[in-house]
């Protein structure tokens, strides 16, 4: 076997859809029916998700690190409740995917900065980047409402038929599905030749430029994907919540979305959705339980989290139900951590 | 690969039962107020108090009213409008709250008022002082005030007593523009002048650079509105500039010497003359008493805002009086207006037209009592309504 036909093996194996997965997404969408109260959270675990696969997305597969992630969600979240306030597009999909393009528009001119330093600098590049548009937006309050938020944004129905209700379940199943497709077309990008290019630029973008991969044109390309997907995230926050203020350029975001990668992993597109799961229940639980000192114990948690090492813990985890397997299948267990790095 | 899909479909078993584990009980004989209160973040001060004063009030009223039990839900919105959104929508469509209550800051209350008028429950505002929060909605009732209440009526006591050039400094969003701009207008319609406007961003601020061009402007007074919780912060800036020393002095709304935080700002604030709804030495027997359990139990002195949770409590309690125990929301709502009581702060009723406060407002200076700073009553406004919507 050659190497060229070995590397095309296993990327098409990995590219195949397992039973791991649509199971994964079955139980999502039975979510939506077995809790027909939480659908608030449930929409919000959702916006995050796909928010943390758009930094999922550079992170885990360009290894560009970023700290103003929430740069683009604002720009996503504000272009929608304006377009919306104002009437310009009233159908909530045409205007999510204008917001989308607001958002992305950003990223392709900030990508020019971004692609220029390394770790650190990128850091400190996004990070200015996201505080530089908050500031902006409080300056020109007379356009974003300021501290007080876009007020009075009603959203028409999506696709002239369905209305957003008040238990969000309309909202629910337009979040999962807007989820769901952008999923389907970022694992397509991912397992594309375009995808395995990243993946080599972040090994390694030296060799890779000398194998002749476009290093800064790839880069530029997956920013600016990466900055649609967060401006439709934004845009879908608006959108279910029907508000936008200042928040959505916040700082806490962008650390929060870390948090989630952090927590779920990068790499395997996975990560963000579950790394929201868990942090938003985590948080959740927590400030119903104490709601003075809620983000004591979700520290706490992460602390313990990144010290104990997600792989060990899943191991923890995964125990008891490889155990079960072990018994009834009689095999060797099947269910083990993911080997990707955080 | 295969068996990191394995993994997804065990963490997603794993949130099913984590989203069953935080599912709300229910029960039928209770009556369930959903408190939102920035709990976290700037202005947890706001929302401790009003947390306390509720205890307090139901410690010592005991949980049951009209047959039935109160059992107040808390949820903590840190001041962001859309946590506030999320938290009053799970807790009208999940705990089936009969009333939501608190809100700490304008933009969080205006979030909120939709909701009420959707799910016809009253929305029983706490702390925000902007003054169209209750035309947003026909459930809001307010128990807290308006910023035109205080601000017009500090306007037309500078203008008597010889301030005629005042700088302003306040915070940039609602409330701090209506508190200013009802200010203007009754302090320029008496002949002063306004000769520096600074607003200052909500979030963090830093009051070191306006205040020295406050400063340079040699105003005779400053006008002051920053929320409760940033006036001790604002005091120490304004002495460590030496704004007390060259003269100027501070006037405002009372959210700057709130009772909070008034005892530690230290001597600079002596003198500063605000208009405001309660004072810590309100000179009446319920005050005394009121104040001595807050302290006993808390170890704190009350201000303004747990007299407005207090009375919050108070309006629902009697609500439920006058219904009998009924929870339908616009048999509630009806209920409230034009109640009447004595609070610690004064007489103060709900005004059956605007469902907003008709309240004392009282003029007062800050003294020592007792080698301890209050802000002293010397003046009193009787039955003052929410100018800002007797004017349109």
């Amino acid at each position: 076997m050659t190497a060229s036909s070995d590397v095309g093996y296993h990327a098409q194996r990995q590219a195949r859809w397992h039973y791991g997965e649509a199971a994964f997404w079955l139980v999502v969408l039975a979510c939506g029916f077995l809790f027909p109260t939480r659908y608030l959270i449930m929409t919000d675990i959702l916006r995050l998700a796909l928010f943390a696969m758009s930094l999922d997305l550079i992170l885990g597969y360009a290894g560009i690190v970023s700290l103003g992630h929430a740069a683009f969600f604002g720009v996503g979240a504000y272009a929608a409740g304006l377009l919306a306030l104002h009437g310009i597009i009233n159908e909530p999909v045409l205007a999510l995917i204008a917001a989308g393009l607001a958002a992305m528009v950003l990223g392709f001119a900030t990508s020019f900065l971004v692609i220029r330093g390394v770790d650190l600098t990128r850091l400190m590049v996004t990070l200015g980047i996201a505080l530089l548009l908050e500031a902006l937006a409080e300056r020109f309050s007379n356009i974003t409402g300021g501290t007080d938020g876009l007020q009075g944004i009603e959203m028409q129905p999506i696709l002239g038929e369905i209305p957003f209700d008040m238990f969000g379940k309309a909202g629910f199943f337009y979040s999962l599905t807007v989820l769901f497709v952008l999923f389907l077309l970022a694992r397509r990008i991912v397992h594309s030749p375009f995808g395995l290019s990243l993946r080599a630029i972040k090994n390694n973008p030296l060799r890779a430029a000398a194998i002749g991969i476009p290093v800064n044109r790839r880069l530029i390309a997956i920013y600016t994907l990466a900055a649609f997907y967060a401006g439709i995230a934004g845009a879908l926050f608006t959108q279910t919540t029907a508000i936008a203020s200042l928040d959505v350029f916040a700082f806490d975001r962008s650390a929060d979305l870390m948090l989630v990668l952090v927590i779920g992993g990068t790499g395997y597109l996975y990560g963000g959705l579950i790394g929201a799961v868990i942090f938003r229940i985590l948080q959740e639980v927590f400030s119903t339980i104490t709601p003075q000192y809620w983000q004591f114990w979700i520290g706490l948690v992460l602390v313990v989290i990144v010290l104990v090492g997600r792989q060990r813990l899943l191991r923890w985890v995964l125990y008891v139900p490889n155990l079960v397997i072990k018994q009834v299948a009689g095999r060797k267990a099947v269910v083990a951590a993911p080997e990707s790095d955080a | 690969m295969f068996e990191r899909k394995q993994f997804s479909t065990i963490a997603a078993v794993a949130a099913i039962a984590g989203l069953a584990a935080v599912a709300p009980a229910k029960a039928e004989d209770t009556v369930k107020v959903g408190l939102i209160l920035p709990m976290t973040g700037g202005q947890a001060s706001t929302g401790k108090q009003i947390e306390n004063a509720i205890k307090l009030y139901m410690q010592q009223k005991g949980d049951t009213v009209a047959g039935k039990k109160i059992e107040i839900i808390l949820k903590d919105d840190a001041a962001i409008p859309d946590k506030t959104k999320t938290a009053a929508q799970e807790l009208i469509v999940n705990d089936k709250v009969n009333f939501i209550a608190g809100f700490g800051v304008t933009p969080a209350a205006l979030a909120a008022a939709p909701l009420a008028t959707q799910a016809k429950i009253p929305e029983v505002v706490m702390a925000a002082g902007t003054s169209i929060i209750t035309e947003r909605s026909p459930y809001i009732v307010r128990t807290s005030f308006t910023l035109a209440q205080s601000s017009t009526i500090i306007a037309d006591w500078a203008v008597k007593n010889g301030i005629k050039k005042v700088a302003t400094l306040t915070s940039d969003y609602a409330p701090g523009n209506d508190a200013l701009n009802f200010f203007k207008q009754n302090f320029t319609a008496g002949g002063g002048e306004v000769v520096e406007e600074v607003k200052t961003p909500l979030a963090n601020p830093d009051f070191a650079p306006f205040l020295q061009r406050m400063k340079d402007a040699k105003p005779d007074a400053i006008f002051v509105f920053v929320p409760a919780g940033q006036g001790g912060n604002f005091m120490k800036q304004y002495a460590e500039r030496g704004l007390d020393k060259a003269g100027i002095k501070v006037i405002g709304p009372g959210d700057v010497t709130d009772d909070d935080l008034l005892n530690n700002m230290g001597d600079a604030v002596l003198g500063t003359v605000t208009a405001h709804l309660y004072s810590a030495a309100h000179p009446s027997q319920m005050n005394k008493d009121f104040v001595a359990a807050y302290k006993k139990a808390y170890g704190t002195r009350p201000g303004f805002m747990a007299v407005s949770g207090y009375d919050g409590i108070h309006l629902i309690y009697e609500a439920l009086k006058k219904t009998g125990g009924d929870t339908d929301g616009t048999k509630l709502i009806e209920a409230m207006k034009g109640q009447k009581w004595e609070s610690p702060r004064g007489p103060i009723s709900i005004d059956p037209e605007t469902r907003d406060i008709v309240q004392n407002i009282y003029i007062r200076k800050v003294e020592k009592v007792d080698g301890e700073l209050y802000n002293v009553e010397f003046a009193t406004f009787e039955a003052v309504k929410d100018l800002g919507k007797t004017k349109k």
